[in-house]
């Protein structure tokens, strides 16, 4: 069970083997979480992060295969997942990937794959295992979406409008949740420092995978139902917005 | 239907129905819905007591009226969905008050499945205590009627079992007869936490209701300062003259409802501090033998129908603990650290506990109990509150579970170490663990 200050019990995360999932299932097991679930494609991947989740302290860290593309398979992994680990309190959808966008521009099919693991396959994950969760009347999902999507980018819009279709599914479905127990959390961060990124040149107000598990925290004790990082990203990002498109695409950003 | 707590946090959804009579309990807990059973009364628990996600949730309210009053013995059989505010205008004018805890709006059932106290609990004991016989509906769909004499195992795991051995249905209730609907109270104010535990040691047993209001952001020298209110029933030739015609008049009214638009925040640390400035400052030095009525005394939140909407939508949590006799220290240490965290709390409470009963789960126990509301939402405030579980731990006490929302579920042993015996009788009660609630699920009950 979720308690009053946001604390969580069973976690699954979805992309077990990301800096971001395994750095907020890190957060979780140091304050309450007992059981967590490392969910994603490479299961030998994971086997690290789930000992240093282990020697955390938590009493019991699974990993599971999931892959986000293979999308027939995904009802029957969230049957198994309640079936083998009861009620789950949160889950935490942190797959996706970066993709390369100068590929892709020209490439439909390295364009749809970067659409299908982060837009796609979130989806279809997302359906029945909302489904599961208003059947057990509580639970939260929290999303890692991006502030890629919140406005399209020259330098990375494949990406940034597959966050953006997650992003728009997520906030609609938060609202139908309204009554039902079930909390939608939309975490949209900046440029994170992580494996996905490596290589790549830092964007203003770059963050790293603890600063975002820190806020995710923060928001599920707070009820929040967007949550940016850096907090600071939420003005520059709504000042952004209404930026005439010529400008716009001539900011490094 | 949403269920939350009176603190407003961690809502679910359970499937809710109202029985009339102990035939509908027994045919809903029958049905054993899948993910189980718990009854609700009026949803005063702080926590998730009365919440049971995903599955059936009674709410007894509909279950209500005195069926039995007994004069002679001054005893009532009342239907457990009756709230204390109705029994207290019903049976205050014939001459009857009963162990209340700081609100009405409480049912019987609830008093009885969380053993409530109240000011007089040094004197009276729990709700718990005062209950002569009850009827509970059992796990399988069996109607039971449990004594302390008879059956002392099944009728204490259920007085403070938390809703998990059955549905209480009926109980039958000692009642304390009085000559008005008045208390004959004394006030002062203490400077510091010492100054206060001090007088309350020298002079409790004096009078039948005591407790104090700690100012919670109070720091440096007075830290802890606070003021004491105790008393007893008035007689008749205390009151005054034009009052004696009608001494057991009982008409209590909310003055003012909080709408439900209060912003979270606005429950903070500065606002705190100026009510609490306030509070006190209005509060005599020292003033004895005033008349204050029944309702003013015991219920002042009452006066303020749904209070809890101050702290906004995120809602609050609040936080009881107990430690033994000779733990001073530990409330001691417990107030610093809430004035140095600046942890917004209104209206901090402290008493001195009577003698436990023999229920498991009961949560008094002879010692100081200090509780107090805290909104929430600031991020420190898991860490806080664990350290002060660790304190009261150490100290050898417990947190009350009818009003938590957040303790970890391996203190639990520790802090009722009875709690296997406890397990023993309610799976005699509910072999196939057909009663569930939010609460039992969190701590692993």
């Amino acid at each position: 069970m979720q308690d009053a200050l946001g604390g969580v019990q069973t976690v699954l995360v979805l992309g077990g083997g990301s800096d971001l999932g395994l750095a907020t299932a890190r957060r979780l097991v140091d304050d309450r979480a007992t059981t967590v679930v490392l969910a994603g494609r490479d299961p030998g991947a994971m086997a690290e992060g789930a000992d240093s989740l282990r020697r955390a302290g938590a009493r019991r860290v699974e990993v599971a295969s999931f892959d986000a593309l293979d999308r027939g398979s995904h009802g029957a992994f969230v049957e198994r997942c309640w079936a083998e680990y009861g009620d789950i309190d949160l889950v935490l959808v942190a797959f996706g990937v970066l993709g390369d966008q100068d590929v892709a521009e020209h490439d439909a099919d390295a364009a749809l794959a970067i659409i299908d693991a982060n837009f796609t396959g979130a989806v279809s994950v997302l359906i029945p295992l909302i489904d599961r969760m208003r059947a057990q009347g509580h639970g939260t999902v929290v999303v890692l979406s991006s502030v890629a999507g919140e406005r399209a980018r020259r330098s990375n819009f494949v990406y940034g409008s597959s966050k953006a279709g997650l992003d728009a599914f997520c906030q609609g479905m938060g609202d139908a949740l309204v009554g039902t127990g079930v909390r939608m959390m939309i975490v949209r961060p900046g440029f994170v420092h992580s494996k996905m990124t490596e290589g790549l040149d830092p964007a203003p107000l770059a963050t790293t995978p603890e600063a975002v598990a820190d806020a995710i925290v923060e928001g599920l004790a707070k009820g929040r139902e967007i949550v940016w990082v850096p907090a600071a990203l939420r003005g520059v990002m709504s000042g952004l917005r209404h930026v005439p498109r010529p400008v716009f695409r001539r900011l490094p950003v | 239907m949403l269920l939350s707590g009176w603190g407003g946090t961690s809502p679910s959804r359970a499937e809710v129905r109202h029985p009339f009579d102990d035939a509908d309990v027994v045919a809903a807990v029958r049905e054993r819905p899948h993910r189980g059973v718990v009854a609700r009364g009026l949803g005063r628990a702080y926590g998730d007591a009365a919440q049971n996600s995903g599955g059936l949730v009674l709410d007894a309210t509909a279950m209500r009226g005195v069926r039995h009053l007994d004069v002679e013995r001054a005893r009532a059989t009342v239907a457990a969905g009756t709230s204390l505010d109705d029994l207290m205008r019903w049976l205050l004018p014939e001459g009857f008050f009963l162990v209340t805890p700081g609100t009405r709006s409480v049912t019987v059932g609830g008093a009885i499945a969380s053993d409530i106290h109240g000011k007089g609990h040094h004197a009276d004991g729990t709700f718990g205590s005062n209950v002569r016989a009850l009827t509970l509906v059992d796990g399988t769909g069996t109607e039971r009627h449990l004594t302390p004499e008879d059956t002392p195992e099944e009728f204490w795991a259920t007085t403070g079992g938390m809703g998990l051995t059955g549905v209480i249905t009926e109980a039958e209730i000692d009642l304390i007869p009085v000559e008005t609907s008045m208390i004959l109270a004394d006030t002062e104010r203490a400077s510091d936490l010492d100054d206060l535990m001090a007088r309350m040691d020298a002079r409790d047993d004096e009078y039948r209701y005591s407790v104090a209001w700690i100012d919670c952001l109070a720091t440096g020298r007075s830290t802890g300062r606070g003021i004491l209110d105790r008393g007893d029933h008035a007689r008749i030739e205390d009151l005054k003259p034009a009052r004696r015609a009608n001494p057991r008049a009982f008409d209590p009214h909310a003055v003012i409802s909080a709408p439900p638009i209060f912003p979270s925040g606005l429950v903070n640390r500065w606002t705190v501090r100026a009510f609490n400035e306030l509070w006190f400052r209005k509060s005599p030095k020292r003033s004895e033998g005033h008349l204050v009525d029944i309702g003013w005394f015991f219920h002042p939140l009452d006066l303020i129908t749904g209070w809890n909407r101050l702290y906004g939508p995120r809602g609050f949590v609040q936080y009881q603990f107990v430690v033994p006799f000779g733990q001073e220290r530990a409330v001691q240490t417990a107030v610093e650290r809430l004035s140095l965290a600046g942890a917004p709390s209104l209206l901090a409470v402290l008493k001195r506990f009577g003698p436990a009963n023999p229920a498991p789960l009961s949560f008094p126990q002879p010692g100081w109990t200090l509780a107090l509301d805290i909104p929430v939402g600031d991020p420190t405030l898991p860490n806080l509150l664990d350290g002060l579980d660790d304190l009261v731990l150490d100290a050898g006490g417990r947190v009350y579970l009818a009003k938590d929302a957040r303790v970890r579920p391996e203190h639990l042993a520790a802090m009722y170490p009875r709690l296997d015996e406890w397990r023993a009788v309610r799976h005699r009660l509910d072999p196939d663990g057909t009663l569930r609630s939010d609460l039992a699920r969190r701590l692993g009950l």
